[in-house]
């Protein structure tokens, strides 16, 4: 077989496994190398709920998917072309995500009786015939791997555990990428260890390699040519979404000049960012481990009031606990990021899976009338921005805001261009103003503590520990004008129309929608939020291509919408908005805009595919069924 | 020189709303009085509390002040202590919102030993919500809730706090503000979390609930005064505590020419875990009611261990620029 080069410049290469195989650091690993190489990718790790399922069973299959190309990759790939599958469980779980005639490499020394019966397989996929549409390389890699490795003495355990790096080898020969910066790594990685755990990973790397180029084999196993992929000139790395708002965090917080407090409670997949925040001391972080999601967000509540900025996180089931407290940081103007990483629900629903779901719990979910600022990431990238203008908006207002992602961004990786920490403007926070402090008047300093800016109506930071300006706080009604408690009816008005107000006023300090791809009217535009934007892009892309007139409008701000949003969509004839849920951002631009939109909702735990919406575009393109017909 | 304070710099312009009568009004004076004493600076003292009629007590303090959500006071102070470790934190906590919703947050408050003073108000009741039994109510309490009397076995916050890992656990009286004031002290003293539960009369929903070793004319009998290495004597010395070491229990014996020596008398060790078990257990009405310092036992409190002797904690160091370029970086020309 001779070198492959794609006609879509892109190709989709997904690894296999047992829970305990390495194959998430198999798939990392390759995915650096396609960094290295220039190339643009996507990936998307799928692992199981379970911490270690049995070995060899169906649900114990872990995977890792990777789509690299030599041009702009905005998903991890609707099918992958090739299949690394380390044991029969994951040839089954994986053989119906592929396409007729992709290509997968078996590690034939797992596929015996025992392996078959533990993944309840009752014949030999290789001889039913249900591989034949195909094509199969069968390699003994556990054998391989064990005479790879003999040399260096391994236990028999020890060196089984090294076929994700002959696999990882063959797989670098097969993308004619250098296998140099694994080696450093891997020499970084198991400096700690005894020494001939390295030497054995590194054996194992190239022989798999070797094993693959060697001249008979080479006719067998292809060579795909994957180049570099258009991108700006610039400092790139790969990042995580759990990443990307870590270090979004921090740098909100230099910017601020204020300490970060993060405040959380493990649960999955929002436990990543405490996991990394917990490592950033060193940028003026602190994070706080509460017993539960209702003390994590009534801790940094505290550290607000205290003068950090309270940070608190979580995934949908532990955000509902946090309501009560959300409330209360509306209710007393303090500051508050609460990161939603949401999750396939209801109730504890599919932990390790993705939605979109808790949209209305973000924009809607509290008692009373409680609106507050939404924003949601569009890619892991991107949360690195969201993450400081979720911050900035929280300071200058005043008031908990919502920072939505969900388990597809934050374990997705992809290349990120570094940005420039001089190109962000520095988080101000309003100062309390006059002479108020010290007085002994306390008329004059409540008015001063509650005295809102008059364009963000956020109030001053005012925090204990500053002289002369001792106050109270609670979630009582308050005086607008005193902070004193209040039953008055006109006031407790006022004070609905202020938050409110609130709200609508962080409209006046974010962009106007803009139209990312296609013109800015015309017969159908394709708009989303938060990590179905690869996915829209993409299928966007191709649409236009096939030459329909297609536009992509993608919203960041949920609460308030872009003061310019319903003028912007009512020059499209149709609106189509896929989304992982029922319906709920349907919902609110019906709600908020009067606007009617198509909805396409997906529930399934796994991203869009491309092909789905595109099939959805061109179903809902005016007049396309016409023409067909 | 600058005038001495008095409890009236420590008042508030608002208007205090409890009952007439509420054992509320004498707790609050009792603390203006001793954080004048003290010389309290109000700019850096904060009372933080939950929802209750004793949870009001922030808007009546001059100083900072947060009247937060049920039962969450506890966390709340702890994500301000941290941010500030400065700060003098005050956590006023009914029994209800400290032991039923609260119960939780009290728990991890205390183990992990955050530098606070936790003044639990104990009426044995929820007098806000207009009533109902609470987690201290004795069994067969009536309330509108539990017209033929409660069932449930109630909590014992002193022992509740020790079982929590309290290094400091402290009782007072709120109309006795000789004797709680120096509590109150010492807990601002202490160098940890210092819970103490105060003995609060609801006047409304719960009437002389404590009259029994309350009640000045009878005190004397009643009350025993823990101080650390004195002998836990009471009724004016004729009456002590002596351990029974065959059955490891505390018995109430008369001391001098009737009874025994004042040596074979225990002496109150607050250091003494397993004596402050047996006095924060001693059986109601049988026994006098064991007040003061009951046990403490100081160790590294929380926020001083987040802030000095965490590795990984809060020192700015380090540049978000430099952290971005952490690990592989590539460039594209
Ligand atoms: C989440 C929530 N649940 C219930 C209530 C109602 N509530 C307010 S105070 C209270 C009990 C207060 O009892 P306690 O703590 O003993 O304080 P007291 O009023 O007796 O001082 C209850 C149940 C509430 N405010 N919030
Ligand atoms: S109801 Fe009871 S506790 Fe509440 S203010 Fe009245 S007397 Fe005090």
């Amino acid at each position: 077989m001779g070198k492959i080069t794609p006609e879509n410049q892109s190709v989709v290469v997904r690894f296999a496994g047992d829970s305990g195989d390495g194959v998430q650091l198999l798939g990392s690993q390759f995915a650096e190398s396609t960094a290295l190489a220039g190339s643009d990718f996507s990936t998307f790790p799928d692992f199981p709920a379970e911490i270690r399922a049995p070995v060899g069973t169906t649900f114990g299959v872990s995977a890792f998917q990777i789509n690299l190309g030599a041009r702009r990759i905005s998903t991890a790939g609707d099918q992958p072309d090739v299949l690394v599958a380390l044991n029969p469980a994951a040839l089954k779980v994986n053989l119906p995500l592929l396409q007729k005639g992709a290509l997968i490499v078996l590690n034939t020394d797992a596929f015996n009786e025992r392996n078959f019966s533990k993944a309840h397989i009752t014949a030999d996929p290789r001889q039913t015939g249900e591989l034949d549409d195909y094509q199969v390389i069968e390699i003994a890699i556990s054998t391989q791997t064990l005479e790879a490795v003999k040399p260096h003495g391994l236990s028999k355990s020890d060196a089984e555990q090294c076929k994700n790096f002959w696999a990882l080898g063959a797989v670098l020969w097969m993308f004619g990428r250098d296998r140099k910066p694994i080696v450093e790594w891997a020499t970084k990685k198991f400096a700690k260890k005894p020494s001939e755990i390295l030497a054995g990973n590194l054996a194992a790397l190239d022989a798999g390699h070797a094993y693959a180029e060697t001249a008979e084999l080479s006719a067998e196993i292809p060579q795909f040519v994957i180049g570099e992929a258009p991108m700006e000139a610039g400092e790139y790395r790969s990042i995580t979404g759990a990443e990307a708002i870590a270090l979004g965090l921090a740098a909100a917080g230099e910017l601020a000049g204020r300490e970060i407090m993060f405040c959380g409670y493990p649960i999955t997949p929002a436990s990543s960012i405490l996991h990394h925040l917990s490592k950033m001391g060193d940028l003026g972080i602190a994070t706080f481990q509460a017993e539960d999601e209702i003390a994590a967000c009534c801790a940094a509540i505290g550290a607000s009031f205290g003068g950090a900025i309270g940070v608190t996180s979580s995934s949908g089931p532990g955000i509902a606990l946090k309501t009560e407290a959300i409330g209360l940081g509306m209710a007393v103007e303090l500051p508050l990021v609460i990161v939603n990483s949401q999750r396939g629900g209801p109730s504890t629903g599919l932990p390790t899976k993705t939605e979109q779901s808790d949209l209305y719990q973000a924009v809607y979910g509290r008692n009373a009338d409680a609106p507050l600022p939404v924003i949601a990431a569009a890619g892991p990238g991107d949360c690195f921005d969201a993450a400081i203008e979720a911050t900035r908006a929280a300071i200058r207002h005043m008031t908990p805001v919502f920072l939505l992602t969900d388990g597809y961004i934050a374990n997705a990786a992809g290349p990120w261009e570094l940005p420039n920490m001089d190109d962000y403007e520095p988080i101000l926070s309003n100062a309390v103003n006059g002479d108020a402090a010290g007085k002994n008047n306390p008329t004059e300093l409540k008015k001063a503590i509650w005295n809102r800016d008059q364009s963000s109506l956020g109030r001053p930071w005012v925090a204990p520990g500053m002289e002369g300006l001792a106050h109270r706080i609670g979630g009582l009604e308050k005086d607008i004008e005193t902070g004193d408690i209040s039953y008055d009816a006109a006031n407790h008005q006022a004070m609905s129309d202020l938050r409110a107000k609130k709200v609508a006023a962080v409209a006046e300090f974010i962009p106007d929608q803009e139209v990312e791809q296609g013109h800015t009217k015309g017969p159908l535009a394709v708009v989303g939020w938060g990590s179905t934007h690869g996915a829209i892009w993409r299928a966007v892309e191709e649409a236009r291509n096939e030459g329909l007139d297609v536009a992509q409008v993608h919203l960041r701000w949920l609460s308030p919408l872009p003061k310019n949003l319903r003028r912007l969509l009512s020059d499209y004839d149709r609106v189509l908005l896929p989304e992982m849920n029922m319906g709920q951002c349907a919902t609110l631009l019906r709600d908020k805009l009067g606007l009617n939109v198509i909805q396409l909702n997906k529930t399934s735990g796994q991203p869009f595919k491309v092909a789905e919406i595109l099939g959805a575009i061109r179903e809902n393109y005016p007049g396309a069924k016409q023409a067909a017909e | 020189m600058n005038k001495p304070l008095t409890a009236k710099d420590f008042a508030t312009d608002q208007e205090v709303r409890w009952c007439p009568g509420c054992g509320d009004y004498a707790i609050l004076k009792c603390v203006q009085k001793t954080l004048a004493d003290v010389e309290a600076d109000p700019n850096k003292t904060v009372f933080v509390s939950g929802i209750g009629c004793s949870s009001r007590f922030p808007y009546y303090m001059n100083a900072y002040g947060f009247h937060t959500i049920h039962g969450r006071a506890p966390a709340f102070a702890t994500g301000l202590k941290l941010a500030n470790p400065e700060l003098d934190v005050w956590l006023v906590t009914g029994d209800g919102d400290g032991l039923s919703i609260g119960g939780n947050h009290l728990l991890h408050v205390l183990r992990r030993n955050l530098d606070t003073q936790i003044l639990l108000f104990n009426n044995e009741i929820y007098g806000l919500t207009k009533g109902q039994y609470s987690p201290t109510s004795r069994v067969g309490t009536r309330s509108p809730s539990t017209p033929t009397g409660s069932i449930d076995a109630p909590v014992s916050p002193g022992a509740f706090a020790l079982g929590a890992n309290a290094r400091f656990i402290a009782r007072g009286i709120d109309t006795d503000a000789k004797n709680l004031s120096p509590v109150l002290k010492a807990a601002r003293e202490f160098k940890g979390a210092a819970f103490v539960e105060i003995f609060q009369n609801c006047i409304v929903y719960n009437k002389d609930r404590f009259e029994d070793f309350v009640a000045k004319k009878t005190a004397a009998e009643t009350q025993i005064h823990c101080e650390h290495g004195k002998p836990l004597l009471f009724a004016k010395g004729e009456k002590g505590l002596k351990l029974n070491t065959s059955t490891l229990t505390l018995e109430i014996v008369d001391v001098g020419d009737n009874g025994v020596p004042v040596e074979d008398v225990l002496v109150h060790d607050e250091t003494n875990r397993v004596m402050a078990q047996m006095l924060l257990t001693l059986p109601m009405g049988s026994y006098p009611m064991p007040l003061g310092v009951i046990y403490r036992d100081p160790a590294t409190s929380f926020d001083d261990a987040f802030t000095h002797h965490h590795p990984t904690q809060r020192k700015r160091t380090g540049k978000v620029a430099d952290a971005l370029r952490k690990g592989s970086v590539w460039k594209k020309n």
